[in-house]
Formats: structure tokens, C-alpha cells, sequence
């Protein structure tokens, strides 16, 4: 099993590499819908208000997160997911799947907050507990979104479906996220954000052990 | 046919709901008011819904273990009823809230949580009805419906209670056994939540039978030619 999902994780990160350019498309999405936003607001430096720095960015990755997310079951035709289908467990692909996007989520969630504190500044004071809740927020955003994109697969107009179907869901983790990093950002003493923290994993917790129960019921279809 | 005992049971909780809870005495509250009766009406809604939620992933999950269509016929009709009681149980929070808080939307996270919950599953009814193929629609809505309704669990219950709200029993505001002094209002609320609910089965095992039924004739036309 564990051999069977490092293979699947860097059988993702090859076929990434091979297809740089879709990397790079996402990469580039971030840098500018950061550069939009910047313009938008009109603000210089430091001018934007802490509550919505912090809102803005987290908007920002979620939107990244479900556009970087969304090819993980399409980009592959369906003669090949049929090869996995008779190799691979659906447990295996499900897991090196999140894990997989959670990386890919991580990466984008830090070159948004490079980006953000280069031009619109960064009011962070407690980088270390900013930075867990970024780990955490990927894997929370990375399990609910792979699950959906896989369900989003199954139908057409997959685009619309995948944002209708995942921002519900998702918005229990994107509100626990932001009130850590709005903690984070003013610096509060950790013991504060604890509770949240835990709260955090746990919806992680449990988005994660559903898209592992579920998802050999809808890989086999 | 007949009526079965619980549906004589049903008329008869919410004749009882309707007239006592709009005839009984009420305890009398500042701001309040009259608008306590809210509770026979609008909260009893919120319990119903989630019962019937429950009873769709209950048979969600039948489906998905025996892949039989006639479990995705009740998960989908109870969701159905669900819906109604939920937009309904939103409308008559609103009015409330319009009485006593001023505004039909002040973005308390209760009705923010509400709120995104109907979102959650009307596009639960978009998804099932993007799908062509019976046994695929039955198959995906019901994993949805089942990671879905995992993720409303923390959305209402957990959420809410984190942040302050003006909600009555959030924030420091009393709830409602703090204004029941002489548990004059369980003698209305017990009732209405089991007679609503219970009005609730009815309309979906209506529909369920009436799905049944189309599928049986279909079947037969087709296979007829």
C-alpha cells in the first residue's frame, strides 16, 4: 500500500514536470489574480487593513487551489485511468492523489503569501503558527477538492459543478482557516488559536476518512 | 388503503401544534413577546430536516452497498422534503429575526451556517440532475450526499458554537430551557417536532411510490417494443 502510493505521488510529480506548462499556468494565475487584487483595492503598502489582507488572500488560494485542483481527474484519458483502475487500488490513488495536491496547494499558498508581502505588504507577527495553518488549510482544501473533482469527472460541464459542489463544502475549513491566520497575523499567543487548530484537523479529519471510504464507490463507476 | 396509524398520528400532533401553539399560554419576555411561538414553527423545522438528512444517508449508504435503485429513491425524495423544510425553516428565521434582532439578515453565523447548508444541497440536485445515466446518478449523488451531509455536521453544530452569535442559546443568550420556567413550552415542542417530521415522511414516501411507479410503467413500454 504505502509502496504503491509513493509510486502513484511520483508517477504525479513526473507527468507534472513533463506538462510544465500547466504548472506554470497555475503559477502565473496566482501572481496575477494577486496583481489584480492589488490594483483593485488601490492600495500602497501596508494601507490594506489586517481583516482584509488576511480575506483577500485566502480567497485568492481557494480559487487557485480549485482551478489547480480540478485537472487531477481529466487531465488523463479514460484508457489510462482504466489502466489504473486494473493495477492500482482505489485507496492508493485517492491518498497519492491528496497528498499529491496537497503539495501543489502548499506551493501555490506560498508564492501567494511571497507575492502578497512583496506588494501589498506583510503584517504577519507570528510566522511559525501563519505557516502550520497554511499546511494545514492545504490538506483540508487539497482532500475536499480532489474528492469533488473526482465526482465533478463523472459529469459534464465539470467546471461550473466543481465550484458549486466544493465551496459549500469547503467553507468549514476556508472559515477555521482564516480565523487562525487572522490570529496568526496579530500575533496572539498560540494558546489561543489551539482550539481552533484542533477543530481545523479534525474537519480535515473527517473530509479526508469520508473521500477514503467513498471514493472506491465512485471509481468504480 | 387506509390510513396508517402514523399518519392519523401526524394530523393529529399538528392540529395540536397548530392550535396550541397559537392558542397556549406563552411565558411573557422583553423583545420576545408573542414571537416565542417562533419555536413550534421555525426551530421544530431545523430538527425535522435533520432527521430526514439522516434518514437520505442512511439509505445513501443502502444504495451504495447493494446498488439497488429503489434505496436512491428514498435518499433522494427525503432530501427533497429536507430542502423544503430547510428553506422554510430559513424563511420563518428571517421574519423572527426581523421582530427581534431588526434586520430579516444580520450575518449571524447561524444563518450563515444555514444558509450555506441549502447551498450544499442544491447543488446536490444540480449534480444528480447533470447526470444522464440512472445507476451513474444514483451511484455519484449518493457519494456526494454522504460527503456532503459529513461536512454540514461541523458546518451547524460545531461552527456556530465557536463564534459569538446572537442566536438564543449562543453567546451568553439563554436558550430555550433558560425561558421555559414551567416547561409550558415542551408540551407544544415535543409534539411539533415529531408531528412536522412525521408530515415530512409522509410527502416523501408519497413521492418515493409515485417514482416507483413511473419506473415500473417506463420499464414496461420499453420493454414492450
Amino acid at each position: 500500500m504505502l509502496k504503491e502510493i509513493t509510486v502513484l505521488i511520483k508517477k504525479e510529480l513526473t507527468l507534472e514536470w513533463r506538462q510544465k506548462y500547466a504548472l506554470n499556468g497555475i503559477l502565473l494565475y496566482v501572481v496575477s489574480a494577486v496583481f489584480i487584487t492589488y490594483l483593485s483595492v488601490g492600495a500602497k503598502q501596508g494601507n490594506l487593513s489586517v481583516p482584509t489582507w488576511n480575506a483577500l488572500y485566502w480567497i485568492i488560494i481557494l480559487f487557485s487551489a480549485v482551478n489547480a485542483v480540478a485537472k487531477s481527474f481529466v487531465q488523463e484519458h479514460q484508457g489510462r485511468q482504466l489502466y489504473y483502475y486494473m493495477i492500482a487500488s482505489p485507496e492508493a490513488i485517492i491518498l497519492s492523489k491528496i497528498i499529491y495536491n496537497s503539495l501543489l496547494t502548499l506551493v501555490l499558498a506560498l508564492l501567494g503569501y511571497l507575492v502578497f508581502s512583496i506588494i501589498l505588504g506583510n503584517p504577519v507577527q507570528d510566522q511559525g503558527m501563519f505557516l502550520l495553518n497554511l499546511v494545514l488549510g492545504a490538506l483540508g482544501f487539497s482532500a475536499c477538492l480532489t474528492m469533488v473533482s473526482g465526482i465533478a469527472s463523472k459529469a459534464s460541464n465539470n467546471a461550473t459543478l466543481m465550484a458549486i459542489l466544493s465551496f459549500p463544502v469547503i467553507i468549514p475549513i476556508l472559515l477555521m482557516a482564516i480565523s487562525i491566520s487572522k490570529n496568526a497575523i496579530d500575533g496572539l499567543d498560540p494558546s489561543v488559536s489551539v482550539d481552533k487548530l484542533i477543530s481545523l484537523l479534525a474537519i480535515n479529519a473527517i473530509v479526508s476518512v469520508t473521500a477514503y471510504i467513498l471514493f472506491p464507490y465512485l471509481w468504480r463507476s | 388503503m387506509g390510513l396508517s396509524w402514523w399518519k392519523i398520528l401526524a394530523i393529529v400532533l399538528l392540529a395540536f401544534t397548530i392550535t396550541a401553539g397559537l392558542l397556549m399560554d406563552v411565558p411573557r419576555l422583553p423583545i420576545l413577546n408573542e414571537t416565542i411561538r417562533a419555536l413550534y414553527f421555525h426551530v421544530t423545522m431545523w430538527f425535522g430536516m435533520i432527521l430526514m438528512l439522516v434518514v437520505s444517508v442512511i439509505y445513501s449508504i443502502k444504495y451504495l452497498r447493494t446498488g439497488n435503485l429503489r434505496h436512491d429513491d428514498v435518499a433522494i425524495e427525503f432530501t427533497n422534503a429536507a430542502i423544503l423544510f430547510g428553506v422554510l425553516g430559513i424563511t420563518t428565521g428571517m421574519l423572527w429575526a426581523k421582530f427581534t434582532w431588526g434586520d430579516y439578515w444580520s450575518g449571524d453565523p447561524k444563518q450563515n451556517a444555514s444558509a450555506i447548508g441549502l447551498l450544499m444541497y442544491f447543488a446536490y440536485l444540480i449534480l444528480r440532475n447533470s447526470l444522464t445515466d440512472v445507476h451513474q446518478r444514483a451511484r455519484i449523488g449518493s457519494v456526494y450526499n454522504i460527503f456532503a451531509f459529513s461536512a454540514f455536521i461541523p458546518l451547524i453544530f460545531v461552527l456556530p458554537r465557536l463564534t459569538d452569535s446572537l442566536h438564543p442559546g449562543n453567546g451568553g443568550n439563554p436558550g430555550f430551557n433558560a425561558y421555559d420556567m414551567d416547561s409550558n413550552l415542551r408540551v407544544v415542542f415535543y409534539p411539533a417536532i415529531l408531528g412536522w417530521t412525521l408530515l415530512g415522511a409522509w410527502m416523501s414516501t408519497v413521492r418515493v411510490r409515485l417514482k416507483r411507479a413511473e419506473r415500473k410503467m417506463e420499464d414496461k413500454l420499453i420493454n414492450q417494443v
